[in-house]
């Protein structure tokens, strides 16, 4: 998947929009603390379902009706740290001030305008993470800027929102799917860009800036999950696509490229389709349980041996072609028929799963299916598997026609899978039970002159501060760990700062690069243990790649512990015997070169203690040996 | 500032002066209370716009507005061949439908509106719908019971096989009690509501109307009841008895509950197929055919009811007196008291031939004023003990007694007399079924 591509020649468009909870004491509509909690501390659970309702222009939505077709039932799990409002069972209550706040915070930061009055909305979502059916929402600001190196990326919403329920496994409530109510209601800020940005690398970028923007403020939640992107992709001759849940900013690039890639494959397929005249018959799903009764496959014989099929014609082979890292354009396919319980198989890929070649001749025979053709089938009960072949037929048909407009879900692996059609503005309307908030001028006023600094103005008292250089202080006030180099720097003043801003900056990096997970994992108690034990020279400064290697791996264990267990901690006595030794067993050497002899001898003593002592203070305990010497001789 | 003339559901784009320049809003204007301009932009948002230094434009206008459909609308909905259900709506939660587009509440919700929204309906039976009152369940009134009343009588006369009254769920205990003693049924009356609005995903409309619908429809039931969710969770409904039921709690879809009594039964939903919803009852009941049908909807709504407090003035009760009330209901403390300084003023009111009925604000338990000083007193003075009637239950029959009869002795007597299960007798434990 490496093939060069020119963004702007294929019309390249994406938009960021970034979910960010906030560190509110309550949440956005009860007084519940915004806590995460073990499953297992649950105290109650509750089983509801939900219906598509009308929206208030008398349209349902078409995301809420896909999703009501699944008729799901939902199990939530309930804790003491939360309420009758999660559970909708309690009107909510008004707009927390504080998730206000901070959103105008955010708002200003970004350059935007706040709206005078925030009208708090229902948006409908009936996948179960919202128990009333909708999440609330209200638009704060809009109309912000924020500059790249490749050009200026408006900012066209800001939006205060109660975050989802969080989908669980549950053990055996048969075809429920569960959620967790401790994260319902945490409040925290949408931030949408306008599809201005065009090239992969930009919306890295984009991403980081928005990032530390809403870390300056010191009031967002931090660590795994606190932060969400999605990602709007088109190009010129595709579709607009949201992928949605992006948890690893790293990813981001990724998941444009992949995108990217996706839609060019999928606009030479409709080519090569086209070319060979390829159709579906629209009504015509077999019963193929009749040629599977004897079968061996275990994957039919689960089923209760019920195998329904259609056949694609002029398919042959394009279920098999691959369209992003993983994944083949036969898995966009069986993305639907997943979401009717049922796995996917075709004539590309059988003999296989236990099915024999003489199953596959009749099954093609049943459809007088040629080797151009491709018969699909799934093992499902009657219902089930009809759902999911009628879903199999739209998208071949829309293979032949255009790129489908939807949204879809982001995979670790940068690819993605298919999840809903984009919802529209139908699925919209207001929360009766919230009054408006009046943005008062005074707050207003008062935010605006409390802000947080400017990255401009941080890079100068960088610059004054630390006697810092202009690359290295510029480096360090755009990154996002700013205020923990200021914590350490203020904590631990023998520290080189050079070596704080290397470390936060380029020696992460590169680990990242490295394929070492220190985003999710080092948090900054670990930066802060590091360089307290820098600072009591507990260990060598050249060693600290590889006691963050160390913690990525066991972010339980304490500084102290894992320079102990990497071998790095040293007895000084004992360095300063190897020391003696050395220099005694070199003495002619030294009565030769004099105080050159001071270089060649630290070579060998660095050998020996490389990474476990500063190299200065080897240097000085050697230069002080050999003038011992000297002077003795 | 300049002339506002635009109205609601026009198209307008708003220019706003900011220190950083011109923003732009384009949307469709919302009824609003606040002063300030609200309009719903193409993403759905609803935003307010201060109308101070804003330009405004107006791009398009609303289209002509539908007219309103007619006060009443009937219909008929063919299920299969299913029991003829009327529906008769009085409004309240379960059929609230708000035209977001103007603002305005549309009071009518015709059998195609209930069909639309729950075509499961249109499979448990044959619908007939019809719109009694458009109202909010706190703005329902005695005389209203009356006109209900009647059509419930009609429906059936009609050769409904069951009834449902949706109802909003604030006084739905009310009207249950009233028309537990104003209609004698040979079919199932049922009231049903919802504690969520029907316009969320998650209301309760859907499973109280769908079980209200089995009920009403599939079961030998003969009385007035309230079918409610029975817990949080979307699993069943209970069937409580119309004249022991009350709202006991604001908000939560399990607020009805049976007092001094186990509900009658439950129904147990299942939203993939309603074949396998069930009907379980737990103690006995009026079978359908076991009684006549009659209407007897005389009511003296010159009724109160009177909630008795620590330090009350006595002056209360004399003031509904001398107002003229022809009944009143206390709401006493534990068995059944008020304090000593009431006895004169409730002497006056029996001696003036105004019966006067004692409940209990504990709601759970039965009068016994023969246990305290105080009690005995209040017997001596001619108060009428309210058995373990529910203080709301006890105010309806008032009324209907005394619709019946203004013989105080006659009224004494059918106070105390068991009419629609409202006087249980005997009282168990409190529990589940």
């Amino acid at each position: 998947m490496d093939e060069e591509i020119d963004h702007s020649e294929i019309g390249l468009k994406a938009g960021l929009e970034i979910h960010q909870q906030l560190d509110t004491r309550t949440k956005l509509f009860c007084k519940c603390p915004t806590v995460l909690r073990e499953k297992k501390e649950s105290t109650f659970s509750l089983k509801r379902y939900l219906r598509a309702s009308k929206s208030e222009m008398g349209e349902v939505d078409r995301a809420a009706r896909e999703e009501a077709k699944y008729s799901r039932t939902f199990m939530y799990k309930g804790y003491d740290s939360t309420c009758l409002v999660e559970n909708d069972e309690e009107p909510p209550r008004e707009l927390n001030r504080e998730a206000i706040d901070i959103s105008l915070e955010v708002a200003l930061l970004l350059n935007m305008n706040p709206v005078d009055e925030i009208h708090t909305m229902r948006k409908i979502v009936i996948d179960g993470s919202n128990t009333c059916g909708f999440q609330r929402t209200a638009l704060v600001a809009t109309d912000g800027l924020l500059s790249t190196e490749e050009g200026t990326v408006r900012v066209d919403s800001l939006c205060l929102e109660e975050d989802a329920a969080q989908k669980i496994e549950l053990k055996k409530e048969g075809s429920a799917v569960g959620y967790s109510l401790d994260r319902l209601g945490i409040p925290l800020v949408e931030i949408g860009t306008a599809p201005d940005i065009k090239t992969p690398e930009q919306a890295v970028n984009v991403a980081e800036q928005l990032g530390m923007i809403l870390r300056s403020t010191g009031r967002v939640k931090r660590g795994l999950g606190t932060i969400r992107q999605d990602i709007n992709v088109s190009i010129a001759a595709g579709a607009r696509v949201e992928i949605k849940g992006v948890q690893n900013l790293r990813l981001i690039g990724d998941i444009v490229r992949n995108e990217i890639t996706r839609q060019l494959r999928l606009i030479a397929l409709k080519e090569e389709l086209n070319k060979r005249g390829a159709r579906v018959e629209h009504h015509r799903i077999e019963d193929l349980s009749g040629i599977f009764e004897a079968t061996s496959s275990r994957v039919i014989q689960k089923a209760g041996g019920n195998v329904f099929g259609v056949c694609l014609y002029g398919f042959s082979g394009v279920l098999g072609t691959e369209i992003q890292p993983e994944r083949r354009f036969g898995s966009e396919l069986a993305d639907f028929t997943a979401m009717y319980g049922a796995g996917l198989m075709h004539t590309d890929e059988l003999p296989a799963y236990g099915i024999t070649e003489d199953e596959v001749e009749q099954l093609k025979r049943t459809f007088g299916a040629t080797d151009n053709d491709c018969v699909v089938i799934v093992a499902a009960d009657r219902a089930h598997a009809e759902k999911a072949l009628k879903a199999v037929l739209r998208r071949a048909e829309d293979a032949m026609r255009e790129i489908p407009k939807e949204t879809r879900r982001a995979l670790p692996s940068g690819s993605s899978a298919y999840m809903r059609p984009l919802p529209g503005a139908a699925r919209m309307y207001p929360e009766t039970d919230v009054p408006p908030v009046d943005i008062d001028e005074q707050i207003l006023h008062s935010i605006k002159t409390n802000l947080p600094e400017t990255f401009a103005h941080r890079k100068a008292r960088y610059k004054d501060g630390f006697d810092l250089n202009d690359e290295l202080a510029d480096k360090i006030a755009r990154n996002i760990n700013f205020a923990l180099f200021e914590h350490i720097m203020d904590s631990y003043k023998n520290v080189p700062v050079t070596l704080v801003v290397r470390t936060l900056t380029d020696t992460l990096t590169e680990l990242i690069h490295d394929g070492i997970d220190v985003e999710d994992t080092l948090e900054d108690r670990h930066f802060i243990d590091i360089f307290k034990n820098l600072s009591a020279n507990a260990f060598g400064k050249e060693a600290v790649p590889d006691v963050l290697k160390f913690l990525a791996n066991k972010p339980e264990i304490e500084v102290a512990k894992a320079i102990e267990e990497i071998g790095l901690s040293v007895n000084m006595d004992e360095v300063k015997q190897l020391i003696e030794d050395i220099v005694n067993a070199k003495k002619e050497f030294i009565q030769e070169k004099g105080a050159h002899a001071v270089g060649p001898l630290m070579g060998v003593v660095m050998n020996e203690l490389r990474g476990k002592v500063d190299g200065e203070i080897i240097n000085r305990m050697v230069a002080d040996k050999v003038k011992e010497v000297l002077e003795e001789g | 500032m300049q002339k506002l003339d635009f109205g609601e559901g026009d198209r307008i784009r708003i220019k706003k002066e900011t220190d950083s320049g011109v923003v732009v809003y384009e949307g469709i204007v919302m009824p609003t209370a606040s002063r300030n301009i609200v309009i719903k932009l193409d993403s759905g948002y609803n935003i307010g716009i201060r109308p101070e230094n804003v330009e405004i434009e107006v791009i398009a206008r609303l289209g002509v507005k539908e007219a309103i459909k007619g006060e009443e609308i009937k219909g008929e909905k063919r299920g299969k061949s299913s029991p003829l259900l009327s529906i008769l709506s009085t409004g309240g939660t379960i059929a609230s439908k708000v035209d977001y587009r103007t603002g305005a509440v549309s009071p009518q919700f015709s059998t195609d509106d209930i069909l639309e929204a729950i075509p499961e309906l249109g499979a448990i039976a044959k619908i007939k719908g019809k719109v009694v009152y458009s109202i909010l369940s706190e703005n329902m009134r005695a005389e209203y019971w009356r006109t209900l009343a009647a059509e419930v009588y009609n429906g059936i006369k009609d050769g409904a096989e069951g009834i449902i009254v949706t109802h909003g769920t604030d006084t739905m205990g009310y009207t249950a009690a009233a028309l537990s003693f104003m209609v004698r049924t040979p079919v199932p009356v049922v009231l049903v509501g919802s504690q969520r609005s029907s316009d969320r995903p998650s209301s309760d409309a859907t499973m109280n109307a769908i079980c209200a619908a089995k009920v009403a429809a599939c079961s030998d039931l003969a009385e007035v009841v309230v079918v409610m969710h029975g817990s949080t969770s979307d699993d069943y409904c209970y069937i409580h008895r119309g004249t022991n039921v009350r709202k006991m709690h604001t908000s939560a879809r399990d607020a009805f509950q049976s007092v001094n009594d186990t509900p009658i039964g439950a129904v147990y939903y299942d939203a993939s197929d309603i074949e396998r919803i069930r009907i379980e009852f737990s103690s006995p009941y009026k079978k359908r055919g076991e009684q006549t049908l009659e209407l007897r909807d005389k009511l003296e709504a010159n009724c109160t009811l009177i909630k008795f407090y620590p330090g009350a003035d006595p002056a209360i009760l004399d003031f509904f007196v001398n107002q003229g009330y022809k009944g009143i209901v206390l709401e006493g403390t534990g068995l059944g008291h008020v304090s000593a300084e009431w006895i004169p003023s409730v002497s006056r009111a029996v001696k003036q031939g105004i019966p006067v009925v004692m409940t209990s604000q504990c709601l759970y338990g039965a009068i016994c004023d023969r246990v305290y000083d105080t009690g005995r007193d209040l017997l001596h003075a001619g108060i009428i003990e309210g058995e373990d009637m529910l203080p709301e239950t006890a105010l309806v029959k008032l009324m209907w007694v005394l619709g019946q009869t203004t013989d105080m002795e006659e009224v004494r007597q059918l106070m105390h007399e068991n009419i629609a299960g409202e006087i249980k007798g005997r009282r168990v434990i409190e529990g589940s079924i």
